[in-house]
Order: structure tokens, then C-alpha cells, then sequence
């Protein structure tokens, strides 16, 4: 259901006590104030503002919430959340939510961001830590940003950034790796 | 001497490895022993608490479990890692425990590096060492995001209007230029997947410390450095600036104070040169 429809809507409230008991934050909380919106540095790049959100958990609009790009372009700053008068943790919302986008592979198909986070966590896995140049080729590659930067020549520019990390000692080759990787694997062995 | 629990985090072990070197160089010239937390692992970063609140937790209650075995309060440079840390703190301390695997009982301090700094201990011993006052630096202080917010979770008590760098870079003799926009955010790993989003957030920022006359950006958060320090160049192209501002770490600012001959080698990694600032200064290294 689209936000602008005219029809008319029946809210559903399951979707919100499923929220509020995945989550434990009390979405319920939100009177519509707006201060959430009013502080997010990045309303600019969001479909629906964070109280629109709040409001179509309120509706049950899952479908909705689930595949809008706000949940991603939410730069997890916490000042919604620093903000609510009632104590909702929205930024932990929007993470809640990308969970659960994610669990139902809904939203994430040429979606960036999600892929950075699952390249992420799938270079930390190999060895406790994160090798930074390893989980950019990665990505660059799993996206086919590589591609595109070849294509529109914008690779000129990452490649002086990563010419000037390197001579600068700044972007070591090889990785370090922690001793128990087993516990480090079993942590996010949910996570696929 | 103070010992602390040390806990780089993985951009320290690579990008941030100027951060890192000053850390470890400004702590040992004023007392303070480091000792790195034995097989720390990430942290998690933005991935994890995105995709699954619990495997973020549980990655940073590992690195707390054994910085409590460790035996001394935990000191963190990286402000996103400190603040997952102080996450799983909370989860580990809170009515839901018990549904993790990990055991923490709160008999030792999570410190982010800064507030660490500005303690009157730390403080007594950078004067003892203080070389020459910072005058002609007009630094205003970015402090980002995850030190401060939220605090229910990072247990500031400053977190609209911190002050504590700006108390820190003053008492190094910095002319220290108040702004507003100590705490708003510089879209942080953006950077990779949506860099239109993180250009936006620097612009503002670079732009009203233009119009209060800082003359550098002094950070205390490796990411927030490499958002302003690496892309100046195309944030000046896209918008059509001209905008020059070294973006300096703080503990720099220290090594400078008490006269350390490295501080060179650190500035020398960053992408803007801060060598026209310093020698308009005044303060040749």
C-alpha cells in the first residue's frame, strides 16, 4: 500500500506489537511531534521522514516501512534518539527494521549500503577483524562499482586516494587476524 | 604511571595508523602505559547493529569480557567502537543478560580516548612536560557523533554542547573558536556506498567553520577524519569552494604542546598539509 493512496486504511496494530516485542523499544510511545525529522541531518536523502515511520508502524504498513529507503540512508548519528521526549529509541527502529528487511531478503537487491554491511561482516568472519583494503576490492567487485567507476573514469580519482593511503603507510597489505576466529564465526553464524 | 586496557579497533591497524602512532607516542611521553586488550576482535561496526542486533552485541561482549579479566579500565580511541562497547555494557548490565553469552559485571571503566585525556590526572601531566602554547591554531572542535550520543548509552553528561576538547586544546594554548556544530554528523561509513550523502554533511560543516574563521578541524574520531581530511579536494570541486582546513587529531595537538619531534611524520599521512598552517603559525616542528 502506498503512503499517498487514497484509500482508506485499517490500521493493523499486530504489526506494531510484533515490532515492539522484536525490538523491545516501545514504538507505541511516538505523539507525532516530529523531532525526530527536525534533527536528522539526512531527511534530504530519505523517502519518508522518521516520524512518517513511526506513524506507518502505527497503520501496519509493513510492506511499506520494509521496503523504504529512509531505514538505509539512516546514518545510525542517534540524535533522534539522544531527542524523543518519549524515550524511543528510533535510530535502534531503523536498525530493527533493516533486520528485518534483510531476514526477508526484502529491499537489499542492488542495494549498496546493505551489500557494504554484508561484505563487512563477511571479511570480519574470516578473521576477528576487518582488512580494510580487502573489504573495499570486495565490494567494488560484489556491487560492480568497479565496473561502473571504470566505465565513467571515476576510478582515477579512488585510485589517487588509494595510491596516496598506500605511500603514506596507511593501507598495509596484508591482515591481521585474531586467535580464536571459531568464537568470532559462531557470533555470526546466524547471520546469512 | 596510569595503566589502562587498550582497544585500537581495526581502522587504527590500518587507514588510522597516524592516529594510532600518536596515540601510543603522546600516552607514553605522559604516563600513560597502554597495554593493548590480548586478541580484541572488531567491534562490528555500523554492519553489525544493522543487520543483527545480537551479533553486535555479542562481538563487542567478547572484547568486554576480557578487558574485565584484564583487570583495568578500557580505553578506546575509535568513538563508533566505544560506543558499541558501552552498547554491549548496557545490554550486559540490563534486565536481558541473560540472553547473551557473554558475562560482564561492570567492575571496570570504558573510556572514549578524549575524555580519558581531559582528566585533571592527565592534564597535570602534559604541564609538566608543556613545551609552548598553540597560539595562532584556531581550531573549532568536532566531536562527531558516537562519543557523546546517545547518552543513555555512552553516560555523557555534555552531550548538545560538549567541552571538554575545547577545555583540552585551550589549556594547550589554542585560540579555540566555539561553533554549533560540534556533534552533528559527518555520515561516517556513507562514505563507501552513499559518498552524495557524506559530501552533503562535510560541506555544511566546512562551510560554518569557514564563516566563524577556524583555521583547522580538530577531531577525536578516526572516521570522522577521513570524511574531512581525503575528500576536501572533491568537496571543493563539487561545490565550488576553496576551503583549506588541516583536520587534525587531537592527541597531534598534545604532541605538539610538549615539543615531540614525531608529530611531523603523523601530519605527513593526512591528505591536507597542515605545513602552510603550522609555519603561518608561527609553530615550526
Amino acid at each position: 500500500m502506498s503512503a499517498q493512496s487514497a484509500q482508506t486504511i485499517v490500521p493493523d496494530y499486530s504489526f506494531l506489537r510484533k515490532v515492539e516485542f522484536e525490538s523491545k523499544i516501545k514504538a507505541s510511545a511516538c505523539f507525532q511531534c516530529r523531532k525526530c525529522s527536525n534533527g536528522c541531518p539526512v531527511t534530504f536523502a530519505m523517502d519518508y521522514y522518521p516520524d512518517q515511520i513511526l506513524r506507518f508502524i502505527h497503520l501496519g504498513l509493513e510492506d511499506l516501512v520494509l521496503n523504504c529507503v529512509t531505514i538505509w540512508v539512516c546514518a545510525s548519528c542517534e540524535t533522534c534518539t539522544t531527542r524523543c521526549p518519549n524515550e524511543i529509541d528510533i535510530a535502534g527502529l531503523m536498525d530493527y527494521l533493516k533486520e528485518t528487511a534483510k531476514k526477508k531478503g526484502i529491499g537489499i537487491k542492488d542495494n549498496k549500503t546493505y551489500m557494504f554491511h554484508q561484505v563487512f561482516l563477511d571479511d570480519l568472519k574470516k578473521r576477528g577483524r576487518v582488512h580494510e583494503l580487502r573489504l573495499m576490492n570486495e565490494y567494488m567487485l560484489k556491487t560492480g562499482e568497479g565496473i561502473r567507476k571504470l566505465k565513467d573514469d571515476s576510478w582515477k580519482q579512488d585510485l589517487k586516494l588509494g595510491l596516496g593511503m598506500f605511500t603514506k603507510g596507511r593501507l598495509p597489505l596484508l591482515p591481521k587476524g585474531i586467535k580464536n576466529k571459531k568464537e568470532i564465526r559462531k557470533i555470526l553464524e546466524n547471520i546469512d | 604511571m596510569i595503566d589502562v586496557s587498550y582497544y585500537p579497533g581495526c581502522s587504527l591497524e590500518g587507514t588510522a595508523k597516524d592516529y594510532k602512532e600518536s596515540i601510543e607516542t603522546v600516552c607514553e611521553r605522559v604516563g600513560i602505559k597502554l597495554h593493548e586488550l590480548e586478541d580484541w576482535n572488531c567491534c562490528g561496526a555500523t554492519a553489525a547493529h544493522s543487520l543483527s542486533h545480537k551479533a553486535a552485541i555479542n562481538l563487542s561482549a567478547r572484547n568486554l569480557e576480557l578487558a574485565e579479566k584484564a583487570g583495568m579500565d578500557l580505553v578506546i580511541p575509535c568513538a563508533l567502537c566505544f560506543n558499541r562497547m558501552k552498547a554491549a555494557e548496557k545490554a550486559l548490565l540490563g534486565p536481558y543478560r541473560r540472553e547473551y553469552p557473554y558475562r560482564f559485571e561492570g567492575t571496570i571503566k570504558i573510556w572514549d580516548l578524549l575524555d580519558f585525556f581531559c582528566q585533571d590526572r592527565v592534564k597535570a601531566e602534559i604541564a609538566k612536560r608543556f613545551k609552548r602554547p598553540l597560539k595562532g591554531l584556531k581550531p573549532v572542535c568536532y566531536y562527531g557523533c558516537m562519543a557523546n550520543r546517545p547518552p543513555t548509552i555512552t553516560d555523557s553528561r555534555n552531550w548538545e554542547n560538549p567541552t571538554n576538547m575545547d577545555e583540552l586544546l585551550s589549556f594547550l594554548g589554542a585560540e579555540v573558536i566555539d561553533w554549533p556544530y560540534k556533534t552533528d554528523c559527518c555520515g561516517a561509513s556513507h562514505v563507501v556506498a552513499r559518498p552524495d550523502i557524506v559530501f552533503n554533511l562535510v560541506y555544511k560543516l566546512f562551510d560554518m567553520a569557514e564563516r566563524v574563521g577556524a583555521n583547522c578541524i580538530v577531531v577525536s574520531c578516526q572516521m570522522c577524519q577521513a570524511n574531512l581530511d581525503m575528500y576536501q579536494d572533491e568537496i571543493n570541486k563539487k561545490f565550488n569552494r576553496d576551503f583549506y582546513f588541516p583536520i587534525l587529531y587531537f592527541t597531534e595537538l598534545v604532541g605538539m604542546a610538549i615539543g615531540e619531534k614525531q608529530v611531523k611524520r603523523w601530519l605527513n599521512k593526512h591528505f591536507v598539509s597542515a605545513k602552510p598552517l603550522i609555519e603561518g603559525a608561527g609553530l615550526s616542528l
